[in-house]
């Protein structure tokens, strides 16, 4: 750089330390900010009126009057003379229902379609692929409405299908067998579960200490230990009994059993087959992004195909599959809302009824969007969390 | 560019000798390389063979193709062995152009054909250039002119009448041509230095992302009134129009962002140094490349928003699946809906593949 050139007199400042760049950024943000205040405040002030005018007055008191809406199909004990704080947690419990049990289904046959597709088998992986793009191309809600008219085009409940012994599919949805669990039941159920938490932590201390002294201890017998005999012998000490309930037609419908309803079991298929699509891709791209070379060196260890998949290539592959799968699930969390299109009651479709039953539409909309936050954020919490456990650890 | 001439090929691996008739050496590595692997083969062949024996008993060989109008009584008399695809001839005026008056709907079926050349010129690359913009325009005006009328002797057709696919390419169109734009906005305010804009913009892409479009569609439809001074209302179609292009800026904005910050700092830098404004730096250098990284995410994203419009349908918007759902209301046909359904899938599946297969081939091409 030459130094011969007289630097330029510093530029006189027009507002003390504030330059050019400072007075440009505060003006954009004023205006920007006005802009929104202002839009905000118009929109406001115009409901304000407008719900003056039809005298509704704004607050969440109406969530203690009676609901008087029917909901068919619910998790809860619920009763059309419930206040409509009830008939909302009916509804986030319906979501959830189906939300949950649909992520884990999802999963697992998202992740089965996704291995397929990879698979040295041509016509399992050419079956996959169709699978993937025919699901992916067709609208969901389109998908929806064609399982829920399948559902209502099954035999009524006196020819209903037997696939199975116990097992009744019909226009009144899907009937299973079940086990009545009740407060006993849930006694050995929870000693059932404080036995996997032991069993995880005793599991890890084992491996420390193989880690030490590089000898393996088998950790099996301690699992069928805590996680089985405990509880088998609670049941017997204590006298708790499992016994399966069938399901028996009598009269047109059905008794005993576990029921699915149509409504529910065709947004459960819907929203499964649907997400299971993007998560197979997600899937084969997260096992693909594991560099051959991996593949090669657990080879040459001369590693069984499972192991080698489980200890080598899954831990890899899932540093790719996790943050996108977080999106899936918040995308069938989401979309379980479309549930309203057949009558399936979530909490959207409680909001919807409820809004034009008491015309508090704010506070209706509020709450719907005060649930979907929450869920969204307690999904991306734990798969953050689980996504920080698998992440490589680097220097 | 000059060649490196001189590095010699590394040796190739010699392959061992081709033996035998290549049809059966095909089978033998892609089907039968081992016995399990040969048992999931004939058990996928016999499951693939009773899948497709029975859809062809229903949906060819029993299958019902024509019938005299308005007469199902064929149909009903092959219910549950063979398909009833007359219904489609019977109602594909109605699910395509909805409840347009029947001697204009050549209108919308130009509109869907103008639709179609935009979109498949928007795919050439030789035409990636300004006037792709002014093409856009200049075709939007076109459509709404076909679609309105009013003018150049057309009847006037009030947007309560559209219905079926122009309604879904129209919504899904514009909510991209003007959710685009939005969204590139958004995406610089969530990285603009000033904290006002910063925090308004993650509001707003959380906020729409945060929710269900359903319930965003809702909104629109039964609280826009309340928002309004009285008396001021716009048509429900539009209502929804703005949710979509409300709803494309969020998510756009997000795919748009992920493009920007893989653009280098040097290159912002080197705008800087040239003395360039904020925008000359974002038109010029920043965003050309920031759009080029994330093509295909975009061409998905557009998928996605394909796919969402039909939504519209739980607020009663006349979109191509609700005058499929409204087609089998009709009593003399209302237990086709099967078939009904399979012929609009098969519609949102051209448009879905075409797109999906374009996105598949930038990537093969790494954007450029």
């Amino acid at each position: 750089m030459t130094t011969d050139t007289p630097r330029p007199p510093p530029r006189r400042r027009l507002f003390g330390a504030w330059g050019r760049r400072e007075l440009q950024g505060l003006f954009w943000q004023v205006l920007v900010v006005g802009i929104a205040l202002a839009v905000i405040a118009f929109l406001w002030s115009n409901t304000v009126t407008n719900l003056s005018a039809r005298r509704i007055t704004t607050g969440f008191a109406f969530l203690g009057r009676e609901a008087g809406m029917p909901i068919a199909d619910s998790l809860l004990v619920y009763s059309p003379r419930d206040t409509y704080l009830w008939a909302f947690a009916v509804g986030v419990a319906n979501t959830l229902r189906v939300a949950v049990i649909g992520i884990v289904l999802a999963t697992i046959l998202g992740t089965l379609i996704g291995i397929s597709r990879l698979s040295a088998n041509w016509l399992l992986s050419r079956l996959a692929a169709v699978y993937v793009e025919t699901l992916r191309d067709i609208p969901l809600l389109l998908q929806l409405l064609f399982w829920y008219v399948l559902m209502q085009a099954l035999p009524a409940a006196r020819a209903a299908w037997r696939p199975v012994e116990g097992v009744f599919l019909s226009n009144r949805g899907l009937i299973l067998p079940a086990i009545p669990v009740a407060a006993p039941q849930l006694w050995v159920l929870g000693a059932a579960a404080l036995g996997g938490v032991l069993f995880y932590v005793i599991r890890r201390g084992l491996i420390a200490q193989q880690m030490r002294d590089g000898r393996p201890r088998p950790a099996w017998p301690l699992a069928v230990g805590l996680i089985l005999a405990l509880p088998a012998l609670m049941s017997v000490l204590f006298g708790v009994t499992w016994k399966i309930e069938w399901p028996e037609l009598r009269g047109f419908n059905f008794v005993g059993g576990l029921t699915l309803a149509p409504e529910y079991f065709a947004l459960l298929i819907a929203l499964v087959t649907y997400t299971s699509a993007f998560i197979a891709e997600i899937v084969r791209s997260g096992i693909q992004s594991v560099p051959r070379g991996q593949w090669d060196a657990a080879n040459a260890l001369g590693l069984r195909r499972g192991l080698m998949l489980r200890q080598i290539i899954l831990p890899q592959a899932l540093r790719v599959i996790v943050p996108p799968m977080t999106s899936q699930y918040l995308n069938l969390t989401k979309n379980s809302s479309l549930a309203v299109a057949i009558g399936y009651q979530d909490v959207v479709s409680v909001a919807n009824t409820t809004l034009n039953q008491t015309g508090q539409a704010i506070e209706a909309i509020a709450l719907i969007m005060a649930v979907f936050l929450t869920i969204s954020l307690g999904i991306s919490f734990f798969m953050n969390w689980y996504n920080a456990r698998i992440a490589l650890v680097e220097r | 560019m000059t060649a490196i001439t001189d590095i010699p090929d590394a040796p190739r691996a010699a392959r061992p000798p081709q033996i035998g008739n290549p049809a059966l050496r095909w089978l033998r590595t892609n089907l039968f390389s081992s016995i399990p692997n040969g048992i999931l083969t004939v058990v996928l062949l016999a499951v693939l063979a009773k899948v497709v024996f029975s859809f062809v008993q229903w949906g060819i060989a029993h299958a019902i193709w024509l019938t005299p109008a308005n007469d199902s009584s064929a149909c009903r008399a092959v219910r549950g062995i063979g398909a009833c695809w007359a219904i489609i001839p019977e109602k594909y005026r109605f699910i395509l152009f909805g409840t347009y008056p029947f001697d204009e709907q050549w209108r919308p079926a130009l509109s869907v054909l103008l639709f179609i050349a935009l979109f498949y010129l928007s795919t050439r690359r030789a035409l990636w250039r300004r006037e792709l913009a002014l093409l856009w325009i200049g075709a939007l005006v076109l459509i709404s002119v076909l679609m309105w009328g009013g003018v150049f002797g057309l009847a006037f057709v009030s947007q309560d009448r559209w219905g079926g696919l122009p309604v879904t390419l129209i919504l899904a169109t514009f909510g991209l041509a003007f959710g685009f734009p939005l969204g590139i906005l958004v995406a610089l305010g969530r990285r603009s230095k000033l904290p006002a804009i910063r925090s308004l913009s993650v509001f707003y892409v959380e906020l729409i992302r945060g929710v269900p479009l359903v319930s965003l569609l809702f909104m629109a439809s039964v609280m826009f009134p309340l928002f309004m001074p009285s008396g001021f209302n716009i048509d429900k179609l539009l209502r929804a129009q703005i949710v979509i292009i409300l709803f494309a800026g969020a998510y756009l904005a997000e795919v748009i962002r992920g493009g920007l910050q893989a653009v280098p700092r040097g290159q912002y830098e080197a705008a800087d140094a040239l003395g360039l404004s904020y925008w000359s730096k974002h038109r010029l250098i920043v965003l050309p490349q920031a759009i080029r990284h994330v093509i295909p995410p975009l061409v998905n994203t557009f998928i996605a928003f394909f796919k969402d419009t039909s939504l519209v349908l739980i607020i009663g918007i006349f979109d191509l699946l609700t005058t499929a759902k409204t087609a089998i209301i009709d009593p003399a046909w209302q237990q086709f809906s099967v078939e009904v359904y399979i012929f609009v899938a098969a519609i949102y599946f051209v448009f879905c593949f075409a797109m999906s297969r374009y996105s598949r081939s930038l990537e093969a091409t790494g954007g450029r």
